[in-house]
């Protein structure tokens, strides 16, 4: 899966599914701080990552994942 | 003790999601029953049910505070908003005082049953998401109201079957009544979706007049031939007298007695007359009046056999004198469940309101019990000033709430 398809396939639901607005979604955008997602959205971006993109994530691996570029990073790195 | 008012109400049924459209479809002896074809592919016996709107909340409520409402907490929201609206309680109220919350419910199927279906497949908790737990509960509804609109008082769900939303308005006026709360946001849920009513459906007790939807709820008929499920919410505000003066608020009425009995039986769908006699004798000594002194029944009656029987022998033999009016406003909702306590109350008090009892339709040829009773059978303009409505439920539960005009 190419990049731009990750980033276009995250910020799908970030819009759709989380209601975020999508001038709060640019690669230093922080998880918590700038989009609002909170500690009970991640249990919901576990089953939307595994519907989209065919893995779970590990919460381990999550550790210093915390603007939406280095989220993007992460998928890709995974779905590579 | 306190004295108890009403200052808010609000209702999302199927005959109406506000107080002037229900008063509308009240007074026409309008139905709101319909057909849904799902239930039968499903495997329903009866395809009847009360049609309910779905309330659109996106840009009402904020996201992280919608997504843990079930579709019954959906319902109650949108009547708690209008009966705050009414009640005129707004947000700085509500940051600096103590408001309750107490609201019958007595089943939250579909998240159950679609956490299921994916812990069936998946085996796997991490992919249920968050909202199932939230919305799963019995007390969805109480957990969700107090969180969206900040309450800081009693909070609970009460469980009683067809009789829940009438024990949590009782509940709250006991609360208040004693003084430990000077307002609580009471009423009923229920919800509509197919899950929710299979096993219900299951015991034969819905009616399969699926060729004339609006006829297919005919309590106290004698060729009734069952009940048709039917939800949504209603919520009504209760405070303390002297706090509702203080503030400056319009009364709708006086919570005047609650009563509450189970039949002590041992057939746990069977209702017993004996059982309801006590609920209003009980509920009538709480408001110091006689049975001559109602205006107005609001029957529980469901439009099944037995329940109306069983019925209309209590009523027949308590109110002997006056022989106050009786309908039953299941005739046009469909038996709204948990919510049914709450959302007959509301109906009756547009009834106190706008001076006249809503019809009990579809009554055509009373049985033997019921020929007794003074039913309206078509919208009586009459001055309503005290009413009793009756609610019971499975297990032999059992309430009645007294309300009467507002008097200083």
């Amino acid at each position: 899966m190419e990049r731009k398809e990750i980033e276009e396939k995250v910020k799908n639901f970030l819009v759709e599914e989380l209601e975020i607005d999508e001038d709060k979604i640019y690669p230093e955008a922080k998880l918590k701080e700038d989009m609002g997602i909170d500690s009970l959205d991640f249990v919901d971006i576990v089953v939307i990552v595994e519907k989209n993109f065919g893995f779970k994530i590990k919460a381990e691996e999550m550790v210093g994942v915390d603007t939406y570029s280095k989220f993007c990073d992460y998928i890709e790195s995974k779905v590579k | 003790m306190k004295r108890v008012v009403i200052t808010g109400m609000g209702i999302w049924s199927c005959i109406g999601t506000d107080i002037e459209e229900v008063r509308e479809s009240l007074y026409k002896g309008k139905s709101g029953i319909g057909i849904e074809e799902e239930r039968l592919q499903y495997g329903y016996q009866s395809a009847l049910t009360g049609i309910v709107k779905k309330p659109v909340l996106k840009g009402l409520i904020d996201r992280h505070l919608r997504r843990g409402l079930s579709e019954e907490a959906e319902y109650a929201f949108m009547a708690a908003k209008q009966a705050f609206r009414m009640a005129k309680v707004d947000d700085s109220y509500l940051d600096a005082n103590e408001v309750g919350c107490i609201f019958g419910n007595d089943s939250s199927a579909k998240p159950v049953i679609e956490a299921a279906r994916i812990m069936d497949e998946k085996h796997d908790t991490e992919l249920l998401g968050q909202s199932f737990i939230f919305q799963a509960m019995n007390s969805t509804v109480t957990m969700n109201l107090s969180t969206i609109f900040r309450l800081k008082g009693v909070n609970f769900t009460v469980s009683a079957a067809c009789a829940s939303g009438s024990h949590s308005i009782g509940l709250a006026y006991m609360l208040i009544k004693n003084g430990l709360q000077d307002m609580v946001l009471c009423g009923g849920a229920q919800e509509t979706n197919f899950y929710s009513m299979a096993s219900f459906d299951a015991l034969g007790a819905f009616s399969k007049n699926m060729q004339e939807p609006a006829k297919a709820s005919r309590p106290f008929d004698r060729d009734r031939d069952g009940l048709v499920p039917s939800g949504g919410a209603a919520a009504l505000v209760l405070e303390e007298y002297g706090h509702a003066v203080a503030r400056g608020a319009d009364i709708i009425a006086e919570v005047a007695g609650y009563g509450f009995s189970s039949n002590g039986t041992s057939v746990i769908s069977q209702p017993s007359d004996e059982g309801c006699v006590r609920a209003m004798e009980r509920a009538l000594a709480d408001a110091g009046m006689r049975p001559d002194d109602i205006d107005y029944i609001n029957a529980h009656a469901t439009s099944t056999r037995q329940g109306d029987m069983f019925e209309a022998m209590a009523i027949d033999s308590l109110f002997r004198g006056k022989h106050a009016v009786v309908s039953s406003t299941k005739s046009m909702t469909g038996h709204e469940c948990w919510m049914a306590g709450a959302s007959e109350l509301v109906y009756s008090l547009i009834m106190m309101q706008n001076g006249f009892v809503a019809p009990n339709i579809n009554l055509e040829n009373p049985d033997e019990y019921s020929a007794h009773l003074n039913i309206a059978t078509v919208a009586t303009e009459t001055a309503v000033n005290t009413v009793l409505s009756n609610s019971f439920g499975f297990g032999g539960t059992n309430s009645a709430l007294v309300v009467k005009k507002f008097k200083k």
